[in-house]
C-alpha cells in the first residue's frame, strides 16, 4: 500500500532529528484523517460537524548502563519547528526516566515486511446533504415503530477516513488508510409518566456493506419500546444470559484482565493462568488481526510489530496473552503484536438462537444494557447496574431495570452454559449471546 | 501578563490574525437565520511522569494547538476544526461551519470585536509544568513510592502518575465578545497493590486542581504522606473485606467524593440540553418537589483553585453558582448559550468543551449539596442495619429513565448504629427522580473531593468537582452477592 508521503515525511524527519540529538532508538507515528458527521433531530438537520485532523507522537530511547530511558513526546502541528520541539522535549524526558532492562523498540525480525491486502480503506462519500438525508431516513425509520416513541436523541452518520504512518530507528517504515462510516439512532419512548431511551448502530469499513439506515433505526425502535412498563424484582438467584452487545462487554473484561501491562504487575486474575482452563469448555476466543475489511484489523501492531490471527482461548483454555514488547521482555516471553489491544476478538458461536438459549434457561435474567464501572480486574469481583428482561418459562414476561447484577468474573467464564449463534460484527470486539448458569441479581 | 495580553501573543500574532480579522471572517457568517457564530482558539501543552517498581518509567510531553468555529442557527449546529491557525484556515472553517444555516443575501457586515471586562481570574496564570524542575518532579513520585512501601511489609506494587497541564484559550463570539482564560491542572495519583496470604487488593488516592505543583507540599490533604496513606489504608482494608450484600437497604455515604451520586442522580438530569429536548426524567419538572425538604444542591464553579472550577467558560461566560435544588424544590438548569438561548433563559456559565475539536455542551463544574443540621455520628447510629460508603469509583446515568449507578469502594456494613465488617466494591443503583426523596438526613460535615474528578458525556471529558456531607438515604439498592 502506498504510504502518505507528507506523514511519511514528518516520520522521517522527527526520525531523523532524533538521531541528531542523541536518540540510541526512536519510534515515531504520524496519523491525518477527514471526517464528516451528520445529525438529525426530529427531522431536522442538528450538527454538522467537519473533521480534519493530524499529528505525531514519538518515543525516544537513550541507552544507559542498565537499559534504556525513554521519553515520550507528542504534537498535531507537523511543522519543522513544532518537530524540533517535540524531539527536544522527548529527548529532555529521556534523561530524567530511570534506565529499563525491558524498554526498548521491539526486535528487528519481528517487525512487519509484507503487507497483506487487508480491504480496510474505500472511497467515501463526504456530501453533508446526504449524509443528513440518510441520518433523516434512518430517524424516521425509528419513530415509525411504534405510536409511543414520541422523542428523539436523533440519529447521525459519519464517515471518516485516516492514514498511519509509522517508522523506527531500526529502518521500519510503513502505513497504511483505513475508512469508517458509521449510522446510529438513539429515540425515547414513554408511556404513563416513564420514559426509556434506547438505540442502535452499525459501522463498516466500505460504506457498500453498511446495513441501511432504514435497518438500523427500525432495531433501534424496537429496542426502545419493548423498554416501556420495565420494573424491579426481587433479589434472586438466576441465571443470566448477555445478549450480543451485553456479552462483548464480558469478552472486553477478558482482554483487559489478559493484557501485558496487568500481567507483568500482576494486578489481573488471569495473571499465571496460560495454558489453564479459564473458560467452560465450549468457549472458544479468536483474535484476528487480518479479516479483510475487519474494524479491529491492521497489518502491524502500533510497534511495527507484524500481526496475526490466533486462538486466545481453545475450549475453554487459555493459549495467549495480548502483549506488546515492553510487557512481553517483563514476562520474559515474546510481544504476540498486540501493542494497541486485541485486533478483532470474538468467542466463536455455536448453534442456538436467543431463543433457543431463553429456551433453555426457561426462568432468569436476560440483560441487554449494563452501566457502571463495578468490575475488579484484580479481584475479578463484578457488580454492574442493567436492564433487560425477566424470562419466564422460556420466554419474555416483562422488562426489567434498576437492577444489579453481581459475581466474580472467574466463575462466570467458568459458569458459561450455552453459546449462541447470534455473532455479528459491528466492531472490534464481538461476542454471540452467552447464558451464564448463576448470578446474584439485586433488587426491590 | 493579563490573560488576555498573553493569549493575543500566543495565539493569534504568530497566525497573523487580530480583532479585525476574526470580527471580518464572523461576519461573514451573520446573515439570514444565524443567532450566533464563534471561534475557540485553544492551546494546550501537557506533561506527564509515571512511577513503577520504584522507578520512573516514562515521561510524556504533549501539546495541542488549534481552534473550532461554530455557527447556530435556531436548532442548527455546524462547526469545524483544524490544527492550523491562520486567516484561510479560520475563513475557510467559518465557512464549512456556516453551510447548515439558511443564509440571507444580506452583504457582510463586520463584527466589532472588543475585549470584554475581564472576570477576576479563580486561579494563577502560572504555567504549572515550570513551577518545578523535572527532577524535583521525579523526585516527588519517588517520595510516594518510598513512604507507601514504608508503611506496611504486605505492599507489593506501587503506581503513580504526577500529571500538569497549562491551557491558553480565547474565545471571540459573533456579539463582540472576545474572552481569554489561562487554565492550569495539576494531579497527582498512586495506586497501591497489598498481598497477604497469596490474597492480591488494591487501593489509590490522588488529588490536585487548578493550582502548581506546590499544592502537593502545602496543602495537608494532599502531600505524598497523606496520599500514600491512604491509598495503603484502603488497600489493607480490602484484604479484610467481605461479599457486599445483595439488596435494598438504608445507605449512609460519607462527606465528600460521595458526592459523585448528586452529579449522576440529578446533575446530568438537569443540563439545558436534555430539558430543551424533553429526554430528561426531569424535563418539564420545574418547581416541583424532587427531594426532601433540607436537601439543597448547587452547582459552583466560582470556588477558588478547585478542579471543577473556571474564571469563564467555554463559550466565554463568566460561571456562577446555580441553585439546581432549593430545600428539595427543583430551582434551576444548567445552561450553555445555545440551549439558554432557545429555552428563553440566561446561560449560567456552564457551556464547557473538551477542546477546539468539540463543541461546547451544557457541563456541570462543582456540584454539591449544602450541610444541614445531623451530627455524622448521629447518622450512623439512626442505621440498624445497612451500609456505610465512604469512596467511590465513579458512576453512570440514563438521563431519560433516571436510573444511575455509582460503585462503592470503600464501604462498611452498619449494625445496630455501629460501624461494622469493610465489605467488597458494589455497584449501587438508583433513580435519579426518586432517589433524593428519600435522603432522611443531612449532616453538618460538608467536604468537596480532592480533586479527582473527570465527567465523560457525549465523547468528551471535562475535570469537575464534587461534594457533600453525610447523608442518609432508605432503600436505595446494593447489589453485592451475599
Amino acid at each position: 500500500m502506498e504510504v502518505d508521503r507528507d506523514l511519511a515525511g514528518a516520520v522521517e524527519a522527527a526520525l531523523a532529528l532524533a538521531r541528531e540529538g542523541g536518540a540510541d532508538q526512536a519510534q515515531a507515528a504520524a496519523q491525518g484523517s477527514v471526517g464528516l458527521s451528520a445529525t438529525v433531530r426530529l427531522g431536522e438537520p442538528e450538527t454538522l460537524k467537519h473533521h480534519r485532523s493530524r499529528g505525531l507522537s514519538l518515543t525516544v530511547y537513550r541507552a544507559g548502563a542498565k537499559g534504556y530511558r525513554s521519553g515520550t513526546a507528542s504534537t498535531t502541528d507537523l511543522s519543522r519547528e513544532a518537530l524540533t520541539a517535540t524531539v527536544e522535549a522527548a529527548l529532555g524526558l529521556a534523561t530524567r526516566t530511570d534506565d529499563d532492562p525491558c524498554a526498548g523498540l521491539p526486535d528487528a525480525d519481528l517487525l512487519a515486511i509484507e503487507q497483506p491486502d487487508l480491504q480496510l480503506a474505500f472511497p467515501l462519500d463526504l456530501d453533508p446533504q446526504r449524509a443528513l438525508g440518510e441520518a433523516s431516513a434512518c430517524e424516521a425509520a425509528a419513530l415509525a415503530v411504534d405510536p409511543r416513541l414520541t422523542n428523539s436523541e436523533g440519529a447521525s452518520v459519519s464517515c471518516h477516513g485516516a492514514r498511519l504512518v509509522l517508522g523506527n530507528t531500526h529502518g521500519f517504515l510503513q502505513g497504511y488508510a483505513t475508512t469508517r462510516k458509521g449510522v446510529s439512532c438513539t429515540v425515547v419512548a414513554s408511556a404513563n409518566g416513564t420514559k426509556e431511551r434506547d438505540g442502535w448502530y452499525a459501522a463498516s469499513r466500505d460504506p457498500a456493506d453498511l446495513t441501511t439506515p432504514e435497518a438500523v433505526g427500525r432495531i433501534a425502535g424496537e429496542r426502545t419500546a419493548r423498554r416501556l412498563g420495565a420494573r424491579r424484582i426481587a433479589t434472586t438467584r438466576a441465571p443470566v444470559c448477555f445478549d450480543p452487545d451485553a456479552a462483548a462487554t464480558l469478552l472486553g473484561h477478558f482482554a483487559g484482565a489478559a493484557s501485558g501491562t496487568p500481567l507483568y504487575r500482576r494486578t489481573s486474575f488471569l495473571a499465571g493462568t496460560l495454558d489453564t482452563p479459564v473458560f467452560a469448555p465450549l468457549v472458544t476466543i479468536h483474535d484476528e488481526a487480518h479479516r479483510p475489511r475487519g474494524l479491529g484489523s491492521c497489518p502491524f501492531d502500533a510497534e511495527g510489530v507484524a500481526s496475526r490471527d490466533r486462538a486466545v482461548v481453545e475450549a475453554g483454555m487459555l493459549r495467549g496473552y495480548f502483549l506488546d514488547t515492553y510487557a512481553a521482555r517483563k514476562l520474559s516471553t515474546t510481544t504476540t503484536g498486540n501493542c494497541g489491544g486485541p485486533h478483532n476478538l470474538y468467542i466463536a458461536p455455536g448453534t442456538a438462537s436467543l431463543e433457543e438459549l431463553l429456551r433453555d434457561m426457561g426462568r432468569g435474567l436476560l440483560v441487554t444494557d449494563l452501566m457502571g464501572q463495578g468490575v475488579n480486574l484484580l479481584t475479578g469481583d463484578y457488580s454492574r447496574g442493567v436492564a433487560g428482561f425477566w424470562i419466564e418459562g422460556g420466554a419474555i414476561a416483562h422488562p426489567v431495570h434498576e437492577v444489579t447484577v453481581a459475581a466474580n468474573l472467574k466463575e462466570m467464564f467458568r459458569r458459561i452454559v450455552a453459546v449462541g449463534r447470534d455473532l455479528e460484527f459491528r466492531g472490534a470486539t464481538a461476542s454471540p449471546s452467552l447464558l451464564i448458569e448463576e448470578m446474584t441479581i439485586a433488587g426491590a | 501578563m493579563d490573560p488576555l495580553t498573553y493569549a493575543r501573543e500566543r495565539l493569534l500574532a504568530p497566525a497573523e490574525l487580530d480583532e479585525g480579522r476574526i470580527g471580518a471572517i464572523l461576519g461573514n457568517a451573520l446573515g439570514g437565520s444565524v443567532d450566533l457564530a464563534d471561534l475557540y482558539f485553544q492551546y494546550a501543552r501537557q506533561e506527564s511522569f509515571s512511577l513503577e517498581e520504584g522507578a520512573v518509567k516514562s515521561g510524556s510531553h504533549a501539546i495541542a494547538r488549534g481552534f473550532g468555529a461554530r455557527v447556530v442557527a435556531g436548532e442548527r449546529t455546524g462547526f469545524a476544526y483544524s490544527e492550523e491557525i491562520g486567516p484561510a484556515q479560520v475563513a475557510e472553517a467559518v465557512s464549512m461551519a456556516g453551510a447548515i444555516a439558511r443564509r440571507g443575501e444580506d452583504a457582510a457586515t463586520p463584527v466589532a470585536i472588543t475585549a470584554a471586562a475581564p472576570a477576576a481570574p479563580l486561579y494563577t496564570g502560572v504555567d504549572p509544568i515550570a513551577g518545578l524542575t523535572d527532577g524535583e518532579k521525579v523526585a516527588l513520585l519517588g517520595e510516594l513510592d518510598r513512604i507507601a512501601r514504608a508503611l506496611d511489609p504486605r505492599v507489593d506494587k506501587v503506581m503513580a502518575t504526577l500529571a500538569g497541564s497549562f491551557e491558553t484559550v480565547l474565545i471571540a463570539a459573533s456579539d463582540g465578545s472576545l474572552v481569554a482564560d489561562l487554565r492550569p491542572l495539576v494531579r497527582l495519583n498512586l495506586s497501591v497493590v497489598v498481598e497477604d496470604q497469596g490474597r492480591r487488593e488494591s487501593g489509590s488516592a490522588g488529588g490536585g486542581g487548578r493550582t502548581g505543583y506546590a499544592c502537593f507540599r502545602d496543602q495537608p490533604h494532599l502531600t505524598p504522606e497523606a496520599l500514600a496513606r491512604e491509598a495503603v489504608r484502603r488497600a489493607l482494608l480490602n484484604l479484610e473485606a467481605v461479599d457486599a450484600p445483595a439488596g435494598t437497604m438504608d445507605v449512609v455515604l460519607g462527606p465528600g467524593w460521595p458526592g459523585v451520586l448528586l452529579h449522576e442522580a440529578i446533575g446530568h438530569g438537569l443540563e439545558g440540553d436534555f430539558n430543551r429536548k424533553g429526554t430528561s426524567a426531569f424535563a418539564g419538572r420545574m418547581g416541583e418537589r424532587v427531594a426532601a425538604p433540607g436537601c439543597t444542591v448547587v452547582d459552583d464553579g466560582t470556588l477558588r483553585d478547585r478542579r471543577g472550577s473556571l474564571t469563564v467558560d467555554d463559550e466565554g461566560t463568566p460561571t456562577g453558582r446555580t441553585v439546581l435544588i432549593d430545600d428539595g424544590i427543583l430551582a434551576g438548569y444548567l445552561q450553555d448559550r445555545h440551549n439558554a438561548r432557545l429555552m428563553g433563559v440566561a446561560p449560567t456559565g456552564n457551556g464547557r468543551r473538551q477542546g477546539f475539536a468539540y463543541l461546547p455542551l451544557p457541563r456541570m463544574t462543582n456540584t454539591f449539596m449544602l450541610p444541614g443540621a445531623a451530627a455524622p455520628e448521629e447518622v450512623i447510629a439512626s442505621v440498624a442495619d445497612g451500609l456505610y460508603a465512604v469512596h467511590f469509583a465513579g458512576g453512570q446515568v440514563d438521563i431519560t429513565s433516571g436510573k444511575f449507578v455509582f460503585v462503592a469502594n470503600e464501604a462498611y456494613r452498619i449494625r445496630g448504629g455501629r460501624i461494622a465488617e469493610p465489605v467488597k466494591d458494589a455497584t449501587l443503583i438508583g433513580s435519579g427522580p426518586e432517589c433524593l426523596t428519600r435522603v432522611v438526613m443531612v449532616g453538618n460535615d460538608l467536604r468537596l473531593d480532592d480533586g479527582i474528578g473527570t465527567c465523560g458525556k457525549c465523547g468528551q471529558s471535562v475535570p469537575v468537582g464534587v461534594g457533600q456531607p453525610t447523608l442518609k438515604i432508605t432503600g436505595l439498592t446494593v447489589g453485592g452477592t451475599r
